[in-house]
Parts: C-alpha cells; sequence; structure tokens
C-alpha cells in the first residue's frame, strides 16, 4: 500500500511538473518594458516552488515507501520527539528564501507603481461601465476636455459626459478600444461609473481595477505592435464575460497621423485599423 | 530501536509518580479531576467567557471605528454633527450605572440579598434611563432633518449608538436575571460562589459598556 | 486512579427532543454539525458540477436544467447571471456551512472537551444555540436560492467576495442583486453571531477545564488547532458582521459607506430617480479591506482544524510521536497570528497604495514558513514510523501532499509583482481550491474515518475508504492542477463562458479535462456519502480503541456516555504520541495509564529530547 502511494503520488508530481514546463499553456509572449524583468522573477519563483513541490512529495513519498509497519510486535517505530537543531536551520533557511524572494518581488512592483508616469507620457482616460470600455483621446491639443457625471447620457452616446460646451473637448474622441504608441510611456487614468472593473491585457503582464470614486493613474511601455485583447478582470456583472475590446499598438508616426483626424473620422479610421490588423499571436 | 520489558529493575510508580520514568500528572492547579462541577472553577468559566466574548464585541467595534476614520478621511462630505446637549445627561447616567452596579456586587457579601437586590434594581433604572436619554437624542435629532442617510457622520452616529444600545439592553437583561436569581433565598445563608460569579461576569459586562459608550462618544463628537 | 463523584451536573436528557434536536450535549451538538455540512457540501458540489457542464459544453441545452429553472436556463442554456449566482452560492455555502462548520463546530464539539477530559463545554446551552443559529443562518442562505427577487438566478452574483459597489447598489445592479443580496447578508451575519458563540465556548473550555495532569503542553495537537482556529473566529467574524450591517445600510437605508458620488449606473444618474437615491463620497475599497481582514483569517479557520487532525492521525498510524510537537504548537500561532497581517495580498491591485501592497506582499511570504514548517515535521514524523494504511491515514498523508502543492503556488501569488498579471486569473482558484477546498476535505475525511468508530461504535468500510481515497486523490489533482496553467495563460475569473476570447481557446481541452476529472471525482463521493450511513447501523462493530491511539478520547466507550467518562475524569500523566516508547510493554502509552510501568535496556529513561 505504501509503495503504492508512493509511486502514485510521484506520478501526479511528474505529470504536474510536466503540465508547466512543457510550456504548451503557459504566459503568452510579451510586449511590455517592464514584462523581462516579471517574467525572470516569475520563472525563478517558479523553479524554486517547483524544487520545494517535488522535494516534499519524493520526500513523503520516500516515507510512505520505506516506513511499513512489519506487523510484528517488536519492530517499533524511531522514538524520537524531534530536533531542535533541525528546527531552527530549515525554519531560517525557508525564512531566508521565501522572504528574499518576497523582497525580490518588489523590484518590478516598484518600479510601475511607486513613481508617477515619466513626462511626455502618452496620457488616455479610461472610463468603464457595465459593460463596455470607453478610452477619452485628448486630441491634438493634449488636454481632455471637462466631463461630469451628471452630463452622461449613454442614449445619447456620450457614454462618459463630455462638457461639449468646454473648447478643449472639441477634438477629444471618446472611443471603446485603447490606440497607443509603442516604445513610448502610457499613462491611463483609469475611473468607473458603476461598479468596479479591471483593465486587463495579457501580453502586456498588467492589471489595474478602475475603482468608482477613484481616479487611479497607472503607467506602463508597450514594446510591440499589434492588436491585443483587453478584457475585464473584477466581476462586474452578469455581461462581464462579454466586456471585451482591444488594444492597439502602433508605430508613433501612424498614431500621430490617427490623431490628426477629427473626431468621426479618428473613429472610423480606428475602426479600420483594427478590423484589419490581425490579433497577435498568444502563444 | 525495540526495547524488551524485562520484568525486573522497574521503578515503580509511587504517590504524585515521583518514582516514575514517565512524569505523572503535575497538574494544572486543580485539585481533582471534577472542576466541571467545582464552584470555583465554573466561576472563573464566567469570567473568562465573559472577557473573550468582550473581545468579540471590542473587534466589532474596533472595524466600525476604522471604517469611520476612513470614511471621514475618504471624501469631502464630512460634517459633524454638533453634540445632542442630553448626551452629556447620558454619558453622567451610564457613569453612575457603573457605580451603583459596583455598589450592589459589594453588598453581595452580607447575609441578607436586599442591599443587593435594591442597588441592582437602581442600576437598571439607570440602564433604562441612559437608553431613553438615547432615544431622546435620536428624536431631538429627527427634528432637525437629521437622519440616518443625512450624512456620513449622521449615518455614523444613529450605527454605533444604536449598536451600543443593542449591546446594552442586552446588559439590562443579565441585570434582570441577577435580580430574578437574587429572590432565591439561600439555605444556609452564605453567599452562593455562583451567584458572585455571574455578578462578577455581569459587572465585567456593564462596565465595558460604561466605557464602550465614553469611547463612542469621544470618537463622535471630538476627533478631528 | 478513580474517584467518583456525587453530583451529576446535570442528568442525561430523556424524550427525543431533548437528547437528538435541542441537545445541550456537546457530542450530539458536533454531529448536528457534521450533518449540516454534510448536506451543504452537497448543495455546493451540485452547483459547481452545474458550472463545470456551462463552462465545458457551452450551448449544450441541458433538458434537466429547462425544466428546474426555466428561466435561469431557457432553452436549457444557462444565463449568464443564472451562472453568476452559482459561483457566489457555491462559494458561500462551501466557505461557510462547510469549511466553518464540520472541522471546528462538528469535530472540534465533539472532541475538544474529551480530549481534555472535561463533562462538557463551558457553556453548554450556548454550545447548542450556536449550533441552531448556525441552522438558522443555512436556512436563510436556502432562502436566498429561491428568493432572490429574480427567476433567472439562484442568489446573488457578486461572488462570495460580494465586492462594493455592485453588492452595494441593489437591483439596479443586476438581477439577483435585490432581494437575494439582502438575504446573503443576512444569513452571513447570523453566521457571524453562531459562530462567536462557539469560539467563545472553545476558548473557555479549553482554558478552564482541562482535567489533571493535561498542562498545554500535554495537550494534543487537535485542541492547539481548535483553540487557535476559535481565537481567529473570535477576532474576524465581528469585523464581517460590522462590514454587513455597513453593506446592508447602503443597500437599504440610503447611507453610503461604500458607494461613491457620481455614479451612473444602468442609465441611472445618483440622486436623480427614487431607483437610485443620492449617494456621496463611500469608498469601495473600504468594503474590500472589512471584507479581507474577515476574509484572509477565515481561510486559516478552514485549515487549521484539518492541520491539527493531520497531524494527530498521522502520529497514531506513524506509531510515532510528532516530531517537533513544540516547533508545531508554535507554528500554530505563527500561521494564527501572521493570519492577522496579510488580508492586503487579495487587493494589491484594488487601488490601495502601493506602498502597502509591499508591506503586505513580505509578510504574506513569511507566512510560507511556519507553512512549511508544519510540513518538515509531518515528514519527520513519518521518518523511522512504522505505518499502518488504514484509511483515515491515507486521507492524512494526502492532506500533507495536497496541502503542499496548494501552499506552495502562494509564493507566486503573494509577490505583489506577479500577482500583475496573475490577479482574478484562474490561478487564484487553483490555489485556493487546492488549501481550502481540498487539503481541508481531506483533513475532514481522515477525521470521519479516524473517528466514526468513536462516535457511532463501529468502523466505516476499509475497502469502500480505500477506493473512495484513491479515487479522490488522483480526481482532485486531476481538477485543480490544469487551472494552474490556465491562469498563465490569462483565463479570467467569473467569467461564464470563455466564446468571446481567442487567447482563451485553446484552453479548451483542459477546460473539458477538468470537467471530467470533476463529475468523477464529485459522483465518487457518493461511497463516502454510502459509507457513512450504512455503517452507523451495519458497519463493524468497534471497541473503545480500535486504532490504539493514546489520546483521552480512546480511554472510554465508543460511544462515550453522556458525561464523556462513566464518572470517572481521568487525570493526564504523559504527552499525546508517546508511542514506540523503549522498554515500554505495547507500542503505545495512552495518556491517560497511569500504571504503565516500563523498564529501558540500555539504562537511560528511554527519552530523546
Amino acid at each position: 500500500m505504501g509503495r503504492v502511494l508512493a509511486v502514485i503520488i510521484w506520478l501526479l508530481t511528474l505529470l504536474s511538473v510536466v503540465i508547466f514546463f512543457n510550456k504548451k499553456w503557459w504566459l503568452p509572449p510579451a510586449i511590455s518594458d517592464h514584462a523581462p524583468a516579471l517574467d525572470r522573477q516569475f520563472v525563478l519563483t517558479i523553479i524554486i516552488v517547483g524544487i520545494a513541490f517535488t522535494a516534499a512529495q519524493v520526500g513523503l513519498g520516500w516515507m510512505v515507501w520505506k516506513y511499513r509497519d512489519s506487523g510484528r510486535a517488536d519492530d517499533r517505530a524511531l522514538y524520537t520527539h524531534g530536533s531542535n537543531r533541525l528546527e531552527v536551520i530549515w525554519t531560517v533557511i525557508t525564512a531566508i528564501v521565501f522572504i528574499g524572494l518576497g523582497v525580490m518581488g518588489q523590484r518590478v512592483w516598484a518600479s510601475l507603481r511607486l513613481h508617477d508616469a515619466p513626462p511626455g507620457s502618452y496620457s488616455v482616460e479610461v472610463v468603464a461601465q457595465q459593460f463596455q470600455w470607453n478610452f477619452h483621446y485628448s486630441g491634438k491639443d493634449n488636454v481632455f476636455g471637462r466631463t461630469d457625471p451628471s452630463l452622461i447620457d449613454d442614449s445619447a452616446l456620450n457614454f462618459i459626459g463630455i462638457d461639449e460646451a468646454d473648447p478643449s473637448a472639441k477634438d477629444d474622441a471618446v472611443t471603446s478600444s485603447l490606440v497607443i504608441p509603442v516604445n513610448r510611456p502610457v499613462e491611463l487614468k483609469l475611473r468607473s461609473k458603476d461598479v468596479i472593473h479591471s483593465f486587463w491585457v495579457p501580453p502586456l503582464r498588467f492589471k489595474q481595477d478602475l475603482v468608482p470614486g477613484m481616479e487611479i493613474k497607472v503607467h506602463f511601455t508597450a514594446n510591440k505592435v499589434g492588436k491585443y485583447e483587453l478584457a475585464c478582470a473584477e466581476l462586474c456583472g452578469q455581461l462581464h464575460f462579454k466586456m471585451k475590446s482591444y488594444m492597439l499598438v502602433l508605430p508613433e508616426d501612424q498614431l500621430t497621423a490617427l490623431r490628426a483626424l477629427p473626431q468621426e473620422q479618428f473613429q472610423a479610421k480606428l475602426q479600420e485599423l483594427l478590423t484589419n490588423t490581425p490579433l497577435a499571436p498568444s502563444y | 530501536m525495540a526495547t524488551m520489558v524485562t520484568s525486573t529493575k522497574t521503578v515503580t510508580k509511587t504517590g504524585k509518580g515521583s518514582g516514575s520514568k514517565f512524569p505523572g500528572p503535575n497538574g494544572n492547579g486543580k485539585k481533582n479531576g471534577h472542576e466541571f462541577l467545582d464552584a470555583d472553577s465554573r466561576a472563573h468559566r464566567y469570567r473568562i467567557g465573559m472577557w473573550v466574548g468582550l473581545a468579540s464585541i471590542a473587534m466589532m467595534f474596533t472595524a466600525l471605528s476604522s471604517a469611520y476614520i476612513v470614511r471621514a478621511a475618504s471624501a469631502n462630505d464630512w460634517f459633524p454633527l454638533a453634540m445632542p446637549r442630553v448626551l452629556l445627561a447620558s454619558t453622567a447616567i451610564i457613569l453612575a450605572s457603573s457605580a451603583t452596579f459596583e455598589v450592589a456586587r459589594r453588598k453581595l457579601k452580607a447575609p441578607t440579598v436586599a442591599a443587593y437586590s435594591r442597588w441592582l434594581l437602581i442600576t437598571a433604572f439607570l440602564g433604562l434611563a441612559f437608553l431613553v436619554s438615547q432615544l431622546i437624542a435620536w428624536r431631538q435629532l429627527r427634528a432637525q432633518g437629521v437622519y440616518l442617510s443625512t450624512n456620513p457622520h449622521s449615518s455614523f452616529f444613529y450605527l454605533l449608538s444604536a449598536a451600543h444600545a443593542i449591546h446594552l439592553f442586552g446588559g439590562l437583561l443579565a441585570l434582570l436575571y441577577l435580580l430574578v436569581r437574587a429572590r432565591h433565598v439561600l439555605s444556609d445563608g452564605a453567599v452562593d460562589v455562583r451567584r458572585r460569579a455571574a455578578a462578577d461576569a455581569v459587572g465585567i459586562y456593564w462596565h465595558f459598556m460604561d466605557v464602550l459608550w465614553i469611547y463612542l462618544f469621544l470618537l463622535l463628537f471630538f476627533w478631528r | 486512579m478513580s474517584e467518583t463523584h456525587e453530583v451529576h451536573r446535570h442528568p442525561a436528557p430523556t424524550g427525543f427532543i431533548r437528547k437528538y434536536i435541542f441537545s445541550v450535549d456537546h457530542k450530539v451538538i458536533g454531529i448536528q454539525y457534521i450533518m449540516l455540512a454534510l448536506a451543504a457540501v452537497v448543495v455546493g458540489m451540485l452547483m459547481s458540477l452545474l458550472m463545470r457542464l456551462n463552462l465545458s459544453w457551452p450551448g449544450t441545452k441541458w433538458s434537466i436544467l429547462e425544466t428546474l429553472f426555466p428561466a435561469g436556463a431557457p432553452g436549457g442554456v444557462m444565463n449568464p447571471e443564472f451562472y453568476l449566482s452559482l459561483v457566489t452560492m457555491h462559494g458561500t455555502i462551501m466557505v461557510f456551512f462547510v469549511l466553518t462548520t464540520a472541522p471546528q463546530g462538528g469535530f472540534g464539539n465533539y472532541f475538544l472537551p474529551i480530549q481534555i477530559g472535561a463533562e462538557d463545554m463551558a457553556f453548554p446551552v450556548l454550545n447548542m444555540l450556536s449550533f441552531w443559529v448556525t441552522f438558522v443562518g443555512f436556512i436563510v442562505i436556502l432562502a436566498a436560492i429561491f428568493l432572490s427577487g429574480s427567476d433567472s438566478t439562484v442568489g446573488p452574483i457578486g461572488g462570495w467576495t460580494g465586492y462594493a459597489p455592485l453588492s452595494a447598489l441593489g437591483a439596479i445592479a443586476g438581477p439577483g442583486q435585490g432581494m437575494g443580496m439582502n438575504l446573503w447578508i443576512i444569513s452571513i451575519a447570523i453566521f457571524c453571531v453562531g459562530s462567536l458563540l462557539g469560539a467563545l465556548n472553545f476558548i473557555t473550555t479549553l482554558l478552564n477545564m482541562r482535567t489533571r495532569g493535561m498542562s498545554l503542553m500535554r495537550m494534543p495537537l487537535t485542541c492547539w488547532a481548535w483553540f487557535t482556529t476559535a481565537v481567529l473566529a473570535l477576532l474576524s467574524f465581528p469585523v464581517l458582521l460590522g462590514g454587513g450591517i455597513l453593506l446592508l445600510l447602503d443597500r437599504t437605508a440610503g447611507t453610503s459607506f461604500f458607494i461613491p458620488g457620481g455614479l451612473y449606473v444602468s442609465g441611472v444618474l445618483s440622486g436623480s430617480n427614487p431607483n437610485f437615491p443620492l449617494h456621496t463620497g463611500g469608498s469601495p475599497i473600504l468594503w474590500q479591506h472589512l471584507f479581507w481582514f474577515f476574509g484572509h483569517p477565515e481561510v486559516y479557520i478552514a485549515i487549521l482544524p484539518g492541520m491539527g487532525a493531520t497531524s494527530h492521525i498521522l502520529a497514531t498510524f506513524a506509531r510515532k510521536p510528532v516530531f517537533g510537537y513544540r516547533a508545531m504548537v508554535f507554528a500554530i500561532f505563527a500561521i494564527g497570528l501572521l493570519g492577522f497581517f496579510v488580508w492586503g495580498h487579495h487587493m494589491f491591485i484594488s487601488g490601495m497604495s502601493p506602498y502597502s501592497a509591499i508591506a503586505f506582499s513580505v509578510l504574506t511570504l513569511s507566512i510560507g514558513v511556519p507553512s512549511a514548517v508544519k510540513t518538515f515535521n509531518w515528514i519527520g514524523t513519518l521518518w523511522g514510523a512504522r505505518i499502518r494504511f488504514s484509511t483515515p491515514m491515507l486521507f492524512a498523508l494526502g492532506f500533507v501532499s495536497l496541502f503542499v502543492a496548494g501552499g506552495i503556488t502562494g509564493l507566486i501569488l503573494g509577490q505583489s509583482s506577479l500577482d500583475l498579471p496573475m490577479h482574478d486569473t484562474y490561478i487564484v482558484p487553483a490555489h485556493f481550491h487546492l488549501v481550502m477546498g481540498v487539503a481541508s476535505i481531506f483533513g475532514m475525511f481522515a477525521a470521519t474515518y479516524f473517528w466514526f468508530p468513536k462516535m457511532f461504535g463501529r468502523l466505516m468500510n476499509e475497502r469502500l475508504g480505500q477506493i473512495h481515497f484513491w479515487i479522490t486523490f488522483v480526481g482532485v489533482y486531476s481538477i485543480f492542477v490544469p487551472m494552474h496553467v490556465m491562469g498563465l495563460v490569462g483565463m479570467p475569473r467569473r467569467f461564464s463562458s470563455f466564446t468571446e476570447y481567442e487567447f482563451l481557446k485553446e484552453l479548451h481541452p483542459l477546460v473539458v479535462f477538468v470537467s471530467i476529472a470533476a463529475i468523477i471525482t464529485i459522483t465518487i463521493q457518493l461511497l463516502f456519502y454510502f459509507n457513512v450511513f450504512w455503517s452507523m447501523f451495519k458497519g463493524k462493530k468497534a471497541g473503545d480503541n480500535p486504532w490504539e491511539a493514546t489520546t483521552l478520547e480512546w480511554n472510554t466507550t465508543s460511544p462515550p456516555p453522556h458525561d464523556n467518562f462513566a464518572g470517572v475524569i481521568p487525570s493526564v500523566y504523559r504527552g499525546p504520541y508517546e508511542f514506540a516508547v523503549p522498554g515500554a510493554p505495547k507500542d503505545f502509552l495512552m495518556q491517560a495509564d497511569s500504571g504503565a510501568e516500563v523498564t529501558s535496556g540500555n539504562g537511560h529513561n528511554g527519552h530523546k529530547h
């Protein structure tokens, strides 16, 4: 029985390790500047996790393989209550590894979250709602038109409450897809109209909740041109699974040309680009 | 590493296990195994139970307090109410009730329970008076058009004072229980240890309600 | 050594109602909790089965669904809100009414008093109340299934975490968010009260009622686990209660604790119409803080009793003392204590301060240390052992394997950087199901097979138990390991369908595989239920100590008499895991056996500390 259990434990361990490291199902190819460091930290972590997992399961299996009750009355187990020395040793080693990993794991976080977006970032306002995304572009003047919740009117397609009377709103555009430049820091100002949503583009290695009542500023830099799927990653209601959009990363000159277009043409051109650009491969 | 049992050279257990190879019962302060029935132990049990229970009540009010503090800072719609003056009377009443309860508790030593009962009754009336004063405060606020949802501070005022009042009402029921039990005359005139333990436990609860009120009062009207 | 006593505290009850319904006997109450959990877990498992069917074969017209839930699954195809209500109710019922009842209220209630040598809990009437309050809570959550306020849901749709404002806005935010959400909050509030009453009893009993010789460091590890769990419950449930009250007020009284101003929901602006009263200034993140301050200790409440049972059962069937008893006690404390300081790891990207995220992250990784220490000590307990592979032992060994599998991914999720891509993807349910939904359940299975003979005087069928173990063990690995890689690819949580996204299409074979494994694993649990109820009446009779165990419950009859020890309360002479003591006549020395005489052939007293 012990032998069978050991073998089953080892088989399950092997299969678990294989399902991970065969990389058939893995993080998608990364497209952001912070991704290499994050992926390195992930690989380091998963290696440690894999070693710890395997070692524990092998150890467990080994014990149940070897130490079976023979049924003889004179055959007794080893009488010991433990070893303080061993406790200290393995506690210290574990603490060093785990806490070390934890401290290392803050670096990428700090680089993204503890500083504001660098000056010259490309800025987009994001307003999420049940069940669509609204991206607000400031147009040529680089100034966002004033918005106010009291001006919101979904039926009139003023989803984010743009104040038409504000001159800087004249060249603004609001679309349901995100278009950003490649290789330039992007700042997103995240807001929500109703409940919590979350901005999630897997190849970007980036996610952030959009919380009603807060304006949350985040930044990242995309470094690969292409079209990527954008999903909502915080339960926001029954159509949460359908709150889909796209993030289009364009070369800088193409984006500048796009932004130079007046509002309606901007929407149309963006739509055209989205339709014609194939989805970047996810693995 | 098996060893065999042999019959000689044994060390036998004597007395409280002093000679045994295996440590004898070192007890945990108890004289016998029947602490369940032991009056002293039961008294202790009520006190422990009460402190443990109060820890959970304290935790709930701590959670509400932290919500209060966070809410005060989270938006610029925080307009603290002016303190209804009747709450000063509330504070005085509840402080007095703690004092009268202590008097009652100390009277429990005497052979008769008349004084104990009398002071319990006074405490209960003061408790009732406290609740009435709370109601007066709420009515005053309602008359000014201040309701639960009027502004965040009023929300917390109603919520915290109501939560406290509900717990205090529970305390009143406990006082009533003590009063009812006090009527039973003891056969040998000695004060039942259990009764003293119950009185102690209710006292801890009552004083906690007092301290809690003062804390809430300060939080609501003096914290900035 | 025996002393009789003259006065019974209360005589054994007569009459069916006093004996089995409103009993104050901790043993009956323990069984009541276990029965409640057995019922609740069926509801929870059926819900998860429905979820798996929907995800794996989308668009299939299940005629049974159409019959049972015509509005929720019109034409036999599940609505998204129906799916989400299943997600919500599955989580709520499993976490509260299964994982927080059976391990603590069930086995803890039954065995804590006996293991410390007491005749009952400190406050038997309060104990009875705590069960019935919990039961009422269960009725209310079941009511939420049928009275959710919407034909097309079986409860609210906000997930067991009920994030505001979705949970606070009321019906305007989605189907099921009306009456269903109110009942959900009320049920949980009632549950909080029941839990607190129980915790009070556990702590007082353990501190006050240990028998002579039962010092704290001679208590079985099960008692340490139940004690720590009770402390966690005592300090965390009140916070949930507070938060729940605030949420209910936001929903029904127009307050703005969690609802900010300027919201525009379903075409309606806040304050512009009676359907949506004016709210200002509330903080949605405040709900998350309150919820997770409770929520994180809650998961340790779910696992600690299982850890205690595992240590206990491993030692018993390894015929060897627990390796590092003191370290195990300290590890339990450390897990309990640290468990209060890590709640923010559920909120790294919630919008809270990134600085606090760093603090929470480092603390979270440090909680892995006592967990690892426990694992080392479990393996150490097996080293040099003489293992008897009974069914309880198999499940205890399974616990160790599954706890490692589930816990180790905490190292990934606990790092704030890595949480950026992983948060709210399937690696999170993979992680928590392995630890809570599987390891914890294995702890309960182990406890059931182990203590069943004591509770009912009969053994469970060993053959059926073994089959149950093997299939469940392989089954749960098959269900939850693939979910990890689904999360790596980026599969989001709480999606009722994956058909909208290209990047999820490659995962479909895994989704189907998981569902097939789930169907098999869920079905085999029928064997367990059969075994439990059949063995109660037809199982092989068990003596007082069928497992040759050492702790006090095995000193009394199976089942124990009403006052646990028939008037003769044992005193305790040694630690709880004195197996394989050199020179002892048998390979175990019971805690209450005073007369054990032992020689050691080699002159020392046989202890190696």
